[in-house]
């Protein structure tokens, strides 16, 4: 898993953040919109964001793919790819370190089995200046 | 306000570790073989609740051919096979044949009965736990399923969706088998199976 990302952040200012992922060669994720109800999506959810405010999360476009074990094709991650965090540091935030914390529930699966949502821990680290 | 773009990068980018030791790539189905029964282990006992929250055995059934599949309502593969099982459940049940379905959902029953009701699952499924899945290998790839003779020993495992043909001649040579007698007493130790 990544260490923490460094981020600089003036007060008050907005900041993005690329975090970059990679699946395994030969699995494939489901995307954060899975085209069956029943698949459960990629999600990043932050738990703590400290003087950093926001975080929505944007996801890339996923592709479409066909399976044997689907009927239809699926929205799928797979290889490398990056989701975008935007954060704003608060007008108020103290000078300083800090960090930012999240979870990315994940199920994969390959082209004959599955394997159980797993969580991934996400870390951005922070200097508001 | 100028919005900076700042390239985030982790020193290690997150990698979705997909737990695979030792697999590189995607499982290989391979054609259904029955382990000569000298061979064979005993499947390990477990109890588990059924949908009316009665507590069953596996060696409730000793005396059966039973298929265990683990599964999940999320396992595309799985869904394929499901209806496989519910035909040969209909076929089989006169000839001394039964499904078992462990059902591995964390949220259980919420989904896992609307599921059931949706295809018409015939036989009895079963919410899985840890220990259970422990005792057969840690099963972690889904579906797994077990072929287990009339004495309580597991003559095939599938890992992956398999295809029905191998599941049903597995099956149809077990129920061809001549009876063996249910040796295996409740003193017999677990062995723990790897499902990989």
């Amino acid at each position: 898993m990544g260490e923490p990302a460094k981020v600089a952040a003036a007060r008050g200012a907005a900041v993005e953040v690329r975090i970059p992922v990679t699946v395994d060669a030969g699995f494939h994720v489901n995307s954060n919109r899975p085209s069956e109800d029943y698949l459960i999506p990629l999600k990043l959810t932050w738990t703590s964001l400290g003087a950093l405010e926001g975080g929505e999360v944007a996801y890339p476009q996923a592709k479409s793919e066909k399976y044997d074990f689907a009927e239809k094709p699926l929205s799928v991650f797979s290889g490398s790819f990056s989701l975008t965090a935007s954060f704003k540091a608060a007008a108020n935030a103290p000078p300083g370190p800090g960090m930012a914390s999240g979870k990315l529930r994940y199920q994969a699966c390959n082209s004959n089995t599955c394997f159980p949502p797993k969580t991934a821990d996400v870390n951005v680290t922070y200097q508001v200046q | 306000m100028s919005a900076f773009r700042f390239s985030a990068i982790l020193s290690t980018a997150l990698a979705l570790g997909l737990f695979t030791a030792g697999c590189g790539g995607p499982a290989e189905v391979k054609a259904a073989t029955l382990k000569p029964e000298k061979e064979r282990k005993s499947a390990p006992d477990f109890a588990l609740k059924d949908a009316d929250g009665k507590l069953v055995h596996l060696s409730d059934y000793r005396g059966k051919v039973v298929i265990l599949d683990f599964w999940a309502t999320w396992c595309g593969p799985c869904r394929i096979e499901i209806p496989w099982f519910i035909d040969l459940q209909r076929k089989n049940r006169d000839r001394g044949f039964e499904v078992l379905g462990v059902a591995m959902d964390d949220e259980g029953w919420e989904v896992v009965k609307p599921f059931l009701a949706e295809l018409g699952v015939n036989y009895r499924v079963l919410i899985g736990d840890d220990l259970t899945t422990q005792m057969y290998g840690g099963v972690d790839a889904l579906p797994t399923t077990f072929l287990i003779d009339r004495s309580g020993k597991v003559a095939a495992v599938h890992v992956g969706l398999t295809s029905r043909k191998d599941i049903e001649d597995g099956v149809e040579q077990l129920l061809q088998s001549p009876a063996a007698v249910a040796s295996a007493g409740a003193g017999e130790p677990v062995v723990s199976l790897s499902a990989k």
